[in-house]
């Protein structure tokens, strides 16, 4: 058996305080100025530091620097990836700015790799909407600094760093088990050979042993509802009202309970120990999800002991 | 200080690709089952365990959690993890210990590289204000820091790719490793660019994989194993976080735990170097002359993210252990370029 895998795409906007050493450098990309800070050995630092690297000492001395600089190692990049400055072929270098001591990492837009060499003279090309970000700085390209018209405007205190990372995210053998059997309404679970305990979804290995479960369970769609919470709060994405129930739902024959909704009854009168029951969307909306069972509602017959259930809270 | 000696030491296969999950349980289950059985030890002996891995690399939050799974944590255990390779891991166990309120510990790192596109995830490492949202990706990053030695005649193209010859045949006697056999410098001088300096032979392979090595201390060490890998020094030091700033082609962070641990000189040194130019910078720097270099075949030929340099440290230990060695050194590498490098140097005492 194939395990089940699927796209999982990790996408975050980061939103960046720059405090007062890159705010000002960012600032200085905006209005199309690079700016370094003087460390204590007299090397300037491009990009700045907030901190001497040696001596750790607060660095405030500002240098203006060059938008033209020196090649001091490159690499070249055949393949463009996502996000990068350049959609073709280019070079990444280290550029020691005319000025600065230390280098700054950035692309360089040359046709081939053969039209690049360290101690190669760069400039930078800047972007035509400047907003205080390292892409103000659009790439460098082959030349001596040009005068540009200076910008202005308010300082820049934030930077927005998007990332974005593609995985392929993999069941294991037992989540594919269980999926492929929530897709033909079944609720398969595992069991531990060493305490044998019943656990779904089923785990892999068990959390108490450290052993791999093996004996598939199929576990009735019916259980006991073990604790419970109201949620009165709204929030973005809610597709039910308020007030409603998520419960903890051991179902009979297993020994681990998972959150599911409880509906079909006033929330008021759920409770510990409460039977309650599957209701299964329609059966052409089935998938490999435990979204297949919609809510669970009381079941009508009467509660169950609390001995029944209390080793499971 | 008390003594504190490898005893014991497992790993997953390095593969290309695995079929499980990205929180290492299928992995470290039969690990974990290896490690302990060969020790004649059941979870309950160990007092401490750690763990090293990193969740942009799984995709997922927590991952970490779900890999306690494998050990089974009931009644509850004493547990530590790091973002970081699990050498990191084996560095807290070794202060655990010291501090007198364990005796033996668990290391054990994991990583599914295969899960995302790697040299993509590793620009998470970089400074996220000037340098990551460009995205540069850990082989290029690697390749500026190849070109600068190559420019200032430090290493040439030629040693790089002797590097790879001699790896892969070492390699050809270690049964896990990923990317083993006999191949010519001419041969590999005659490849493609992958990212000019570096050819494919010059970057370690994209490895799924896991570790696990077991520490212990003074009696429990020697009732344990015959010939325990003890440690002499253990101590890890930081680069600059200002890739520009660094002299790419030394680095003194691995010189500066070197002395710190107190290197003098080794029969033996397992160095985690995933690319080639920095197996050669390592040996300058730490001056590794007449030592016999990575037997395992390195993490050139098998690098899973986060346990690479707990294997170092447990291949060091066993050339110890077997009786092939009497001193050896393990280094483990941590963000780009060698930023933050650990040394740990082990003697076996007869």
């Amino acid at each position: 058996m194939t395990s089940l895998s699927a796209p999982l795409n990790v996408e975050f906007d980061y939103t960046r305080s720059l405090g007062p050493v890159l705010g000002r450098f960012m600032t200085g990309l905006r209005d199309r100025r690079i700016e370094g800070v003087r460390g204590d050995d007299g090397r300037v630092h491009v990009p700045p530091v907030e901190y001497d690297p040696v001596t750790a000492r607060k660095l405030t001395e500002w240098v203006e620097v060059a938008a033209a600089g020196t090649v001091r190692s490159w690499t070249w990049v055949s393949e463009p990836d996502d996000g990068q400055p350049l959609t073709r072929p280019f070079a990444w270098a280290l550029i020691q700015l005319d000025g600065a001591d230390t280098s700054i990492l950035h692309a360089v837009d040359v046709p081939s790799s053969d039209d690049i060499h360290t101690g190669m003279r760069v400039r930078v090309r800047w972007a035509t909407d400047p907003v205080g970000s390292i892409h103000d700085i659009a790439c460098f390209e082959p030349g001596e600094a040009v005068e540009t018209q200076a910008g202005q405007g308010e300082a820049v205190t934030m930077v927005t760093t998007p990332v974005r990372l593609a995985y392929t995210h993999t069941a294991s053998a037992e989540e594919t088990r269980y999926l492929n059997g929530l897709q033909e309404g079944r609720l398969l679970g595992q069991r531990c050979p060493a305490c044998q305990k019943v656990y779904i979804p089923p785990r892999g290995a068990c959390p108490t042993d450290g052993v791999p479960t093996v004996d598939e369970v199929e576990l009735p769609d019916h259980g006991t509802v073990t604790t419970f919470c109201i949620v009165n709060v709204p929030f973005l994405g809610q597709r039910i009202a308020p007030p409603y129930v998520a419960a903890y739902v051991l179902l009979d024959g297993a020994d681990i309970a998972f959150q599911h909704l409880i509906l079909g009854c006033d929330a008021s009168s759920v409770r510990m120990g409460m039977r309650v029951k599957a209701v299964w969307r329609p059966r052409a909306e089935w998938q490999q999800s435990l979204a297949n069972i919609d809510h669970f509602e009381p079941s009508g017959e009467a509660d169950a002991p609390f001995e029944t259930y209390s080793q499971h809270l | 200080m008390r003594d504190v000696a490898v005893v014991g030491f497992a790993q997953a296969p390095a593969v290309r690709e695995t079929h499980g999950t990205t929180n290492g349980v299928e992995m470290l289950v039969p690990v974990f089952h290896e490690v302990l059985g060969g020790l004649g030890l059941a979870k309950s002996d160990i007092d401490f365990w750690c763990s090293g891995s990193s969740d942009y690399v799984a995709g997922r939050a927590f991952s970490f959690i779900a890999a306690v799974d494998a050990i089974g944590a009931f009644p509850p255990i004493n547990e530590s993890h790091v973002e970081a390779d699990a050498a990191w891991a084996c560095y807290e166990a070794w202060v655990k210990i010291q501090t007198g309120e364990v005796d033996v510990a668990l290391v054990y790192g994991f990583g599914k590289s295969s899960a995302g596109k790697l040299r993509r995830v590793m620009t998470m490492q970089l400074d996220p204000y000037t340098v990551a949202p460009l995205w540069p990706d850990s082989v290029s990053v690697a390749g500026l820091q190849a070109r600068a030695g190559l420019d200032q005649g430090i290493w040439t193209e030629q040693q790089m790719a002797e590097v790879a010859v001699r790896s892969r045949a070492d390699a050809k006697s270690n049964p896990l490793a990923q990317v083993k056999g006999d191949v010519t410098v001419d041969d590999l001088l005659t490849r493609p660019y992958l990212a000019d300096p570096l050819r494919k032979h010059d970057c370690a392979p994209v490895t799924d994989g896991a570790a696990a090595l077991v520490l212990a201390a003074e009696d429990r060490a020697r009732e344990l194993a015959e010939r325990p890998a003890w440690i002499t020094g253990i101590a890890h030091r930081v680069d600059s976080a200002n890739l520009g700033g660094r002299d790419l082609t030394t680095s003194p962070s691995t010189v500066a735990a070197a002395r710190d641990a107190g290197f003098d000189k080794v029969d033996v040194a397992e160095l985690h170097a995933p690319f080639t130019h920095q197996e050669l910078l390592l040996r300058n720097a730490l001056g590794l002359n007449g030592s016999r270099i990575n037997p395992s075949g390195g993490a050139l030929c098998g690098n899973p993210m986060f346990s690479a340099g707990l294997i170092r440290i447990g291949e060091a230990a066993r050339q110890i252990s077997g009786g092939h060695a009497d001193r050896a050194l393990a280094h483990a590498t941590s963000g780009p370029a060698l930023q933050h490098n650990l040394v740990c140097l082990m003697e076996g005492r007869d």
